[in-house]
């Protein structure tokens, strides 16, 4: 596994600059801001524009055809189911773009020699991050709800999980800093199953609750080995 | 080098043997980190000359079909010479973080021309569009630092200085005052016209490449300040599109451009520290050369002249990539009130109202220059460190 840090030519910091950076201290402290005030101005503006803003998007109306006609049809409940199937529709995003996540990481831990199955941890959780893909896919065809639709709060966990594709999957980045990529998409999985059993219960539907329990432990054990993993390799280099 | 001409002799790497494969294009990046500084600036500047020849190369087969197989084969080699050097820049940075280099560039690179630039207009005119270069670096500094709590001296390391300039708000302009008189080809330096051309195709691709990323920010303060520096920069190709003589013939344009990317090049190859990208500023000087004297053929064939017309005269030594700090602080303590009123430099008092009229109705709901940089003054570690202390 590679070490997770590097004694090198680092040209970031200001020690590695004293002069120059001694000359640039001058300037600021000779030539001043040209706009009075601070970042409040900014708080002030975004504020306004966050009154003036479109949404995102919408939630596709529920009930397609399709799902209209199974048997096992399970009605449209709640005050706004339309949040349920958002964040359902969210929920199956993020899955899906999960397993390609695990994906990358498979591909940056094969060929390192880690002591440990890391690949084989990797191939198991990218298995069950399909299967929990598959079961919202499944719930949300029971409610009749289009799961090929890219909801609301889909679109913005793919804003969120841009960076961490972005991190998995440059070869310049080692294993501890990508597991530290997945930790937090697990973090935010983790709790994500917490809130979306009790949005079924909520909504009204115990049978996907039901069924989601498995994947929220799962994702337990998910949590618990990405942390494991990333501790015990940093852990080992400090020591 | 002392003269292009001189160095025609040297014939280069002839076109079918300039070769490139997928995966040296999109080959390995830089270190943003451990990487100084100016070989940043140098790949940046010369993805901008690259995209730059692509730019006029399809400009003139527009109008000549003689030359489109010419000209699409040497394009070929550029697109993929743009390709690989543009792909230098590693993903890690943000597009603000790039668009913090790209000022570094323009700044540093119009500070080196300015110095060595003998017609006393043309030097005027770079200096005036480096104190507006110099303004956005301290503004999207600002905004680095204050939408993604950044320091922008991270990707400067400490060669260039983050304050005020022109204000960027005052950039905007009525488009009859961006315009500027040009070189007359007959009597300019060689130098002269390789200057224009240089830094043309370097502001092209800063306009552009703002133009590009904008969008891409979620923060509606960021959005508009990339539309109003873009705007800028649209001013900017404007104003140093206009110092070249209109009277060129395609081919003249041609040539000098070929001529620019040569020079370029081995201004790069002199002054690279990283051994691997110094290979590669070798390599396509040679391509280079190859693509001059491309040119200069087709300049004897079509035209019937001396291809020494044109890229005759001795050159400057190459183009210095150094802090040029006190050459900025100079200009800026004696020129930061220069406005234009038609192709001529006057003081702020009198600037046309052409221009007040037209910057006035488009900061009628608000600059995000000003609000994105309001009381900024940088510090080391970013100005949340200033406030701490």
């Amino acid at each position: 596994m590679a070490t997770a840090a590097k004694v090198g030519t680092n040209f970031t910091g200001v020690q590695m600059s004293p002069k120059d950076t001694k000359r640039l201290l001058d300037a600021v402290n000779e030539i001043h801001p040209d706009v009075p005030g601070d970042e409040r101005g900014m708080l002030v503006e975004r504020s306004e524009r966050n009154e003036e803003a479109d949404r995102i998007g919408s939630v596709p109306v529920p009930g397609s055809a399709k799902g209209m006609l199974k048997t096992s049809f399970d009605m449209m409940k709640g005050k706004s189911p339309e949040v349920f199937i958002d964040k359902l529709g969210e929920r199956l995003a993020f899955e899906r773009n999960g397993v390609r996540l695990y994906e990358a990481m498979i591909a940056k831990a094969r060929n390192m020699d880690t002591g440990s199955d890391l690949v084989g941890v990797l191939q198991h959780i990218r298995d069950e991050e399909f299967e929990h893909m598959m079961l919202v896919h499944a719930a949300m065809e029971k409610l009749g709800a289009d799961p090929t639709a890219q909801t609301p709060s889909a679109d913005v966990a793919g804003v969120m999980a841009m960076g961490i594709m972005q991190v998995l999957t440059d070869p310049r980045t080692n294993v501890p800093q990508c597991l530290n990529a997945l930790l937090t998409a697990e973090l935010a999985d983790n709790a994500a199953w917490e809130l979306l059993i009790e949005l079924a219960q909520a909504a009204g539907h115990p049978n996907i609750a039901d069924s989601f329990v498995k994947a929220k432990t799962q994702e337990d054990d998910h949590l618990v080995k990405i942390k494991t993993l990333m501790r015990r390799d940093l852990i080992m280099q400090t020591k | 080098m002392e003269t292009i001409s001189g160095i025609l002799d040297n014939k280069g790497t002839p076109l079918e043997k300039q070769k490139f494969t997928w995966k040296e294009m999109a080959g390995k990046p830089i270190s943003k980190l451990d990487d100084d500084a100016f070989t940043r600036v140098r790949i940046i500047l010369m993805n901008g000359v690259e995209t730059d020849a692509l730019r006029l190369s399809h400009g003139i087969a527009r109008f000549n079909k003689e030359l489109r197989l010419p000209l699409a084969e040497i394009r070929r080699v550029e697109q993929h010479q743009a390709t690989m050097i543009n792909w230098l820049i590693g993903a890690d940075h943000s597009p603000l973080e790039t668009t913090v280099a790209y000022e570094q560039v323009a700044i540093e690179v119009t500070a080196a021309v300015a110095q060595s630039e003998p017609d006393p207009y043309q030097a005027q005119t770079y200096r005036f569009g480096l104190l507006e270069d110099f303004d956005h670096l301290y503004r999207y500094s600002a905004m680095l630092d204050r939408l993604e709590g950044k320091d922008a001296n991270n990707i400067l390391q400490g060669y260039t200085d983050i304050v005020p300039g022109r204000k960027t708000s005052e950039h905007h302009r009525h488009p009859e005052n961006d315009i500027r008189d040009n070189y007359e080809k007959n009597s300019a330096a060689l130098i002269t016209k390789i200057h224009a051309a240089l830094i043309t195709g370097a502001e092209y691709q800063t306009h552009d490449y703002y133009m590009n990323i904008g969008p891409l920010f979620a923060d509606p303060l960021a959005r508009q300040l990339y539309a109003e520096i873009a705007s800028v920069e649209e001013q900017h190709v404007t104003q140093y599109g206009a110092l070249s003589d209109p009277s060129e013939s395609h081919m003249e344009k041609w040539l000098v451009h070929e001529a620019m990317e040569v020079y370029m090049y081995a201004s790069c190859a002199e002054q690279e520290t990283n051994p691997r990208i110094k290979a590669m500023w070798e390599r396509f000087l040679d391509y280079e050369l190859g693509h001059l004297n491309v040119a200069c053929e087709w300049f004897k064939k079509l035209e019937g002249r001396d291809p020494a017309e044109v890229l005759a005269g001795p050159l400057p030594k190459m183009v210095e990539f150094k802090s040029q700090r006190d050459f900025v602080r100079q200009v800026l303590a004696a020129e930061v009130n220069l406005r234009t009123a038609g192709p001529a430099y006057v003081d702020k008092a009198k600037e046309p109202q052409s221009s007040l009229d037209y910057r006035n109705h488009l900061a009628s709901e608000g600059l995000a220059s000003d609000i994105v940089s309001a009381g900024y003054q940088w510090a080391p570690g970013g100005e949340l460190m200033r406030k701490a202390s």
